[in-house]
């Protein structure tokens, strides 16, 4: 295996329909109109030499290397810049060409470090022939000046910089950030991050990568190259962070990872990376990161290193106990949103077949469980109806409850991207998110709601929708349910949905409401996008199903531009569901009831599985504190960090008898563990995530396991000796079966994928490869569902008490429960969570900004430091949920949606107080921890 | 009676006493009881006659220059005579300006630039009616037919440039006039902006009638403070006229740039008026497919477009009709430097170099033989006595690789360094580069390393090789003009003077 490096053709390919035929250095190629010269020439074959060129970004013509002469025009025009045009013929390499090259590579020589001339630069010397610096080296240079190395991850040395603003036009262009820019004019021309003083940590810039990717020379390295040397070889794979599923070539020097590059084949990312998929891999080094399996007898022991046939005969032992003692009933499982298909796959297959019930459910039950059961519903399909390339189409775009550029950082560069073409913007967020006004960028509506009232704004937007006629009827007629519309257009317009009515509830203006639904309605192709700021409500499925109301009212949805867009928080959600995580649901969203269907698993597993739903995580939880539930396999999830209200979580922990924690570390859950399985990261196995958009990408084993065996292998070793042995020799063989059982994925196999790069499901007989934009020409579930969504208050209500509402998120630089990004140097741009006040709410109680407070509601309290900020409204407060040390879900309630029970981790009633360091209860967790994590220094068995 | 004396507020005049002088006629007018009116009006570009104040009569105004606030009582005295010292008699008949053509300056000196109705009643508005009357279409044929090219320096048939333009379907256009007038020895813009303000407007509005723009920009230097001024009053009483506004479908506001020469290259400006670092932008796409804020622009020169409304009120065949090959209808020719008649001649082309400097320039103003001319500002060639048969002609000039540009000539006498001259050309280059390009950032430095060590006579042969092929990289490889013609004066001076290149060190070294 070598290296992989992708073509590059210079310039952005154009999509003209119109196709020109030109001569290269005699050879004849056929483009669409608008290609460069040097892109034709690239795809005839014939490389131009260039160094500020790169198929990334728009031409930009300085670097002067790509001359060439066109028969009956004067002069040398630049390649890159030139477009083709019909029997023009192009000579690239005349010696007056030539003589040019060389004189420009002998300016870059004359102020380069000698000897050190690196990348693109030394081979692009090399191909025009340039001999010696005539101009010697003693000019003047900027070979002296001063490296900037305080990103954590890259290096810019300003005297390998040739000024070819590649770095500056990736920030602006691919990464849509700004900021980079050059500094200073002609010879003092020097790219800078941010403004005069800054450097690139202390600047705007989001270390997306962009710039180190787009750098021809060694000028924007990576730390890490410079450590371990240059790779040798790459394995192209898929991230394990967010949901937007981006291509990454693992590259390799022996059987190290050098770096990560984004690979431009990725068609969720074409190329683009953020600071977590591009940088934080380094947790998978991690010196706490566990390698052997560990057990004890209970959890105020220290843990134990065992092998891993002790390990699994304790888990299979004490599980089958447990059965006979309490019942068939009595333990479960919970499958990972960050493992692959197949693993979550074999999870919840060793649950129902192998412990007999169907007590397995996921960790989308408290993020996107609104969003299966709301579109499904509605539209027919537990999914985002397009694919990410369809933004680039959108006319409006509608976010909500979703901060795109902090948890979809890459998804959100190209929305950017769109929104600087010209596409309009409706934001609805209680927080000022960054998309509501960044450089470039301005929401043309924020209705800032009040936290709990999404149902209630959605509702509004339909009423005006309905009653100011701006429904799309004849979509409606020929693709949705007429009763049903007729029944939620008369309720939308009741006056208790109209704006004037909500804004009383939701705290925003009318008229703000009224102009974005008419942008909504009649600004073109609207596309919805949405993250758990819809579904972790005790509204959530309302709200979702809200969205798709709107989206089929106005039609928009079933093709390109438009549609409702679930953004996944995690790399497999929307995998994780479609696998049968959920205790209702086999593959492909099947109620277990079905008998058909459930048959076709009967006969297939040669196991009888029960016909009734199994239990949902906080019934779990529940069950465990009345005392009938009592055990538990949780493969790769903090539940104890993540879920609601940590104490009720803590408490269901201690009443288990046999915990089983598969993970990388050591994480909260594991304080109430009994069994620890080392897991393994996603460098280390085979298999297959799928995101947002439905698309199904390939994981590629890059090294062996660490820890020794793979997550899917540990599966099927509890399995077996659960007395349910499975035969699987390869990932691929589990994708097969999937594929055996679920119509969905009839056609997906692991040489489908290798082969198309990915596949969005549906894939079947009707879509063989795949299918980009759902609902085309009708709806899967036949006619589009129009459901009606009551607005109902939620119970968590603020009184004097509990005055504020708090609610929570993501932030660009940390995931989740941080069990991987705290491991890595991410933690320089935050390194503990704060909450966000608004200055008045501050005011009133001496807050001061980095006091410590106290955020208490009436489920518990924690402290943490504030940061005074108009990003929230008075009323309201924000804060994170990366670090343990601060536990904000020892805030949060037990209200939950209702229809799925995802938490309503996103309205808390809270008050804040001055508050003098971490809590007792943060103390004593502390301690807790501490001692719950003791490894004793006893030799394994 | 009332008598009418006026005055140039022509920051040319103000820098030599203008203003003083204006003072004193006002203080002695009132110590003697007179009763009169001053005009501040632009210059009539004769800069060695300024500050040149004239005096109506019943015979026509008549010119008394250069004058001092001290002259002051002694004019009034001799009632502005024909027998005081300073007397010119008629301006008209000073033999600098009896052989200009004028057609672009016809009003410069003459009127008072702020006054709407001194701008009508000298003729002005009327291009505009007839543009009216001719439709878009048919002023865009006027413009070509009259055989106008961008007095910028790129020489770009305008009619043409506007056709572009007003074929390119978007749902705006601009018109971006060029006044960033950079060159060296260059002041037509300047002088047309305080001296003729309306006309430029008046061009501006043409050009958005034909090629269909409604927002016009007026990007001037920062150097030229009075300009601004000028330019943005006249902006505000063009409004109140009628001219722009709501109901001449066309606005223009003024920009000012912030110092950079290479800001005068359109892309740049554009890039600058834009808010935007100034950075050449490559080409195509073209300002007129591509220009502005992404649109289709018009980017002229302020004195194409000034010289659009004469065109069309007189018709383009009168001004086609004067010039020489190509190069059709009359340059404001800017004589500057070591010249005793310095000033603005607007003639047809086709006037030789000789005549130009010699004739009508008088040779230099200390009297040593001329030794050179820099034609076309800082990046035009230095021309010799050899070359001066070469008659005023785009094609001409650059068959003997130089360039009119917009129309400058410095002089310089015998005692100039020509190896001096061409480190200072890439001196040049190196501060006004904008840094984009390799080239020009890179090889504008090392260019002027390379000539210091000729002037310092190391390894000159080589050197001189080196600074050849160097400068065949500028010239072919540069992104703009700034790189690509800052060769003209280096090569100009090393084929045309290469005595200078091979001087004592020491000679050199002490010429520091």
């Amino acid at each position: 295996m070598s290296l992989i490096v992708e073509t590059d053709y210079g310039t952005p390919a154009s999509h003209s329909d119109e196709q020109v035929t030109l001569t290269i250095d005699g050879r004849a190629v056929t483009v669409p109109a608008g290609t460069s010269i040097m892109r034709a020439a690239a795809e005839a074959g014939v490389e131009i030499p260039k160094l500020c060129a790169t198929d990334s970004l728009e031409a930009f013509g300085s670097c002067r290397l790509c001359l060439v002469e066109i028969a009956g025009r004067g002069g040398t025009p630049a390649s890159c810049t030139t477009p083709v045009a019909a029997d023009m013929v192009v000579a690239t390499r005349t010696e007056r060409l030539q003589q040019i090259r060389r004189g420009v590579m002998e300016l870059y020589l004359s102020d380069h470090p000698t000897g050190s001339a690196d990348g693109d630069l030394q081979e692009t010397a090399n191909a025009v022939g340039l001999g010696e610096v005539r101009y010697g080296h003693e000019g003047a240079n900027h070979l002296l000046e001063a490296k900037d190395e305080s990103n954590p991850y890259f290096v810019f040395d300003p005297a390998k910089c040739i000024v070819c603003s590649r770095c500056v036009r990736a920030c602006d262009e691919v990464q849509n950030t700004f900021a980079l820019t050059i500094q200073g004019r002609g010879f003092a021309s020097k790219v800078a991050a941010g403004a005069l003083g800054d450097d690139f940590l202390s600047s705007e810039c989001v270390s997306c990568g962009a710039c180190v990717q787009a750098c021809p020379t060694d000028a924007l390295i990576e730390k890490s190259v410079i450590e371990q040397g240059r790779p040798e070889r790459s394995v192209v794979t898929t991230c394990a962070y967010c949901g937007v599923g981006c291509s990454f070539k693992a590259e390799m020097r022996g059987e190290e990872l050098v770096r990560m590059v984004p690979y431009k084949g990725g068609m969720a990312n074409h190329g683009h990376s953020c600071v977590k998929g591009r940088f934080a891999w380094g947790y998978a080094n991690h010196r706490e990161r566990i390698l052997k399996p560990m057990m004890r007898e209970s959890i105020d022991q220290p843990w134990r290193e065992v092998s891993w046939d002790v390990a699994i005969e304790r888990v299979a032992t004490e599980f089958k106990r447990l059965q006979q003692q309490h019942g068939r009933l009595a333990i479960g499982g919970i499958t990972s949103s960050r493992c692959t298909n197949e693993e979550t796959y074999l999870v919840q297959k060793l649950v129902r077949g192998g412990f007999g019930n169907n007590n397995v459910d996921t960790c989308a039950r408290v993020c996107h469980s609104p969003t299966g059961y709301g579109l499904k519903t509605t539209f027919g399909t537990s999914a985002g109806t397009q694919d990410f390339d369809s933004v680039e189409q959108s006319d409006v775009i509608l976010v909500i409850g979703a901060n795109p550029t902090d948890a979809h950082p890459v998804f959100a560069s190209r929305m950017k991207k769109r929104l600087r073409q010209g596409a309009r913007l409706i934001v609805i967020d209680p927080r000022r998110i960054d998309l509501v006004r960044t450089p470039h960028v301005k929401a043309d509506h924020h209705l800032a709601l009040r936290p709990g009232t999404n149902a209630a704004v959605l509702n509004a937007l339909a009423h005006v929708i309905v009653t100011e006629g701006l429904a799309d009827e004849e979509f409606v007629r020929r693709f949705c349910d007429r009763d049903a519309y007729d029944y939620w257009a008369a309720f939308v317009a009741d006056p208790k949905n109209s704006p004037e009515t909500v804004s009383v509830i939701s705290g925003v203006p009318a008229e703000a409401i009224r102009e974005a639904a008419r942008l909504y309605a009649g600004g073109g192709n609207a596309a919805i996008y949405y993250g758990l700021g819809v579904t972790e409500h005790s509204q959530g499925t309302t709200a979702v199903m809200g969205l798709a109301n709107l989206a089929m009212a106005t039609g928009n949805i079933g093709r390109p531009g438009v549609g409702v867009n679930p953004l996944r928080g995690q790399n497999n959600v929307q995998g994780s569901c479609d696998m049968g995580s959920f205790p209702h649901e086999l593959t492909g969203y099947r109620h277990i009831s079905d008998d058909a269907m459930r048959g076709s698993f009967e006969a297939l597993w040669g196991r009888k599985l029960d016909a009734e739903p199994g239990l949902r995580i906080p019934n779990m939880f529940d069950a465990a504190v009345e005392g009938t539930f009592k055990g538990l396999y949780v493969q790769g999830e903090d539940i104890l960090q993540s879920d609601p209200d940590t104490k009720h979580v803590a408490a269901a922990l201690a009443a288990m008898e046999c915990v089983v924690v598969q993970d990388l570390f050591l994480n909260e859950t594991a304080n109430y563990a009994h069994v620890f399985l080392p897991g393994s990261t996603f460098l280390e196995k085979d298999g297959t995530f799928t995101n947002a958009e439905r698309r199904i990408n390939r994981v590629r084993k890059v090294m062996d396991p660490k820890n020794g065996m793979a997550d899917w292998e540990i599966t099927l070793a509890i399995s077996k000796a659960m007395g349910f042995e499975m035969h699987y020799g390869h990932p691929s063989e589990v994708m097969d079966e999937i594929a055996r059982l679920t119509p969905t994925f009839a056609g997906v196999s692991f040489d489908l994928i290798d082969r198309l790069g990915s596949v969005q499901w549906p894939c079947n007989e009707k879509a063989p490869e795949g299918t980009p934009v759902m609902h085309i020409g009708g709806f899967v579930r036949g006619k589009g569902n129009f459901m009606v969504t009551e607005y109902v208050a939620t119970d968590e209500r603020t009184g004097p008490r509990f005055p504020l509402l708090l609610t929570t998120g993501r932030i660009l630089s940390q995931y989740n429960v941080g069990a991987q990004t705290r491991r890595t140097d991410n933690v320089v741009w935050h390194h503990e969570d704060v909450l966000e006040i608004h200055p008045h709410d501050a005011e009133q109680r001496g807050v001061r900004e980095g006091d410590w407070v106290r955020l208490e509601s009436r489920i518990s309290g924690t402290t943490l430091r504030a940061r005074i900020t108009d990003r929230v409204a008075p009323g309201v407060v924000y804060t994170t949920f990366h670090h343990p040390e601060t536990q904000a879900n020892v805030v949060t309630t037990e209200y939950s949606d209702w229809a799925t029970n995802c938490p309503e981790y996103k309205v808390t009633a809270v008050q804040v107080s001055p508050s003098n360091g971490p809590s007792d209860w943060q103390r004593e967790y502390e301690q807790q921890a501490r001692h719950s994590r003791r490894i004793a220094k006893v030799a394994a068995e | 009676m009332t008598m009418r004396l006026f005055v140039p507020r022509d920051a040319a005049a103000r820098a030599v006493g203008a203003d003083r002088v204006a003072t004193a006629i006002g203080t002695e007018a009132g110590r003697l009881g007179r009763a009169i009116e001053i005009v501040r009006t632009g210059s009539r570009g004769l800069f060695w006659l300024e500050p040149m104040i004239e005096v109506e009569t019943a015979a026509g105004r008549i010119a008394f220059g250069p004058v001092a606030p001290s002259d002051v009582p002694t004019l009034f005295a001799g009632d502005f005579s024909a027998g005081h010292p300073l007397y010119l008699g008629h301006p008209e008949e000073l033999s600098f300006l009896r052989r200009q053509t004028r057609i672009t300056f016809a009003r410069c000196g003459i009127i008072d630039p702020l006054s709407p109705s001194d701008y009508r009643a000298h003729g002005g508005g009327r291009g505009l009616e007839r543009a009216k009357s001719l439709g878009a279409g048919k002023t865009i044929e006027e413009v070509t037919k009259s055989g106008l090219r961008g007095r910028g320096g790129a020489g770009f048939p305008t009619g043409i440039k506007w056709k572009t333009v007003a074929d390119t379907p978007a749902d705006r256009k601009y018109v971006v006039c060029n006044a960033d007038e950079g060159d060296s020895g260059t002041y037509a813009d300047r002088m047309i902006m305080e001296g003729d303000p309306f006309l430029l407007i008046e061009g501006m509005v043409i050009a958005g009638f034909a090629v269909g723009a409604t927002k016009g920009y007026i990007y001037i230097r920062s150097e030229y403070p009075d300009a601004i001024r000028v330019m943005e009053r006249a902006i505000v009483l063009a409004e109140v006229d009628g001219l722009l506004g709501a109901e001449a479908k066309f606005d223009i506001e003024v920009r000012v740039g912030a110092g950079a020469y290479v800001c005068g290259e359109e892309t740049s400006l554009l890039d600058s008026l834009e808010g935007k670092r100034g950075q050449v932008r490559a080409k195509p796409p073209l300002p007129a497919h591509k220009g502005l804020f992404g649109k289709p622009t018009v980017v002229n020169n302020a004195i194409s477009l000034a010289t659009v409304p004469a065109i069309l009120a007189d018709g383009a065949d009168g001004y086609a009709a004067l010039g020489f090959g190509r190069s059709r209808g009359t340059m404001p020719i800017q004589l500057a430097g070591n010249v005793k008649h310095a000033g603005l001649f607007e003639a047809p082309f086709g006037l030789s170099l000789g005549e130009l400097v010699d004739e009508i320039g008088g040779g230099t103003r200390n009297g040593r033989p001329i030794r050179a001319v820099q034609a076309g500002g800082p990046l035009g060639a230095y021309f010799p006595r050899a070359l001066f048969d070469t008659p005023y002609d785009y094609e001409a000039y650059a068959d003997r690789d130089g360039l009119i540009g917009h129309g400058g000539l410095v002089v310089f006498d015998d005692s100039v360094d020509m190896a001096r001259q061409a480190r200072f050309a890439l001196e040049f280059c190196a501060l006004e580069s904008c840094g984009k390009c390799t080239p020009c950032r890179l090889g504008s430095v090392r260019g002027m390393e390379t000539m210091d060590r000729i002037i310092r006579g190391e390894r000159r042969a080589a050197n001189l090789a080196l600074i050849e092929d160097l400068c065949q990289t500028l010239k072919f490889g540069s992104l703009c003009a700034l790189g690509g013609f800052t060769p003209y004066p280096v090569m100009s001076a090393i084929k045309h003077f290469p005595e200078d290149f091979n001087r004592p060190p020491i000679a050199a070294a002490a010429a520091d």
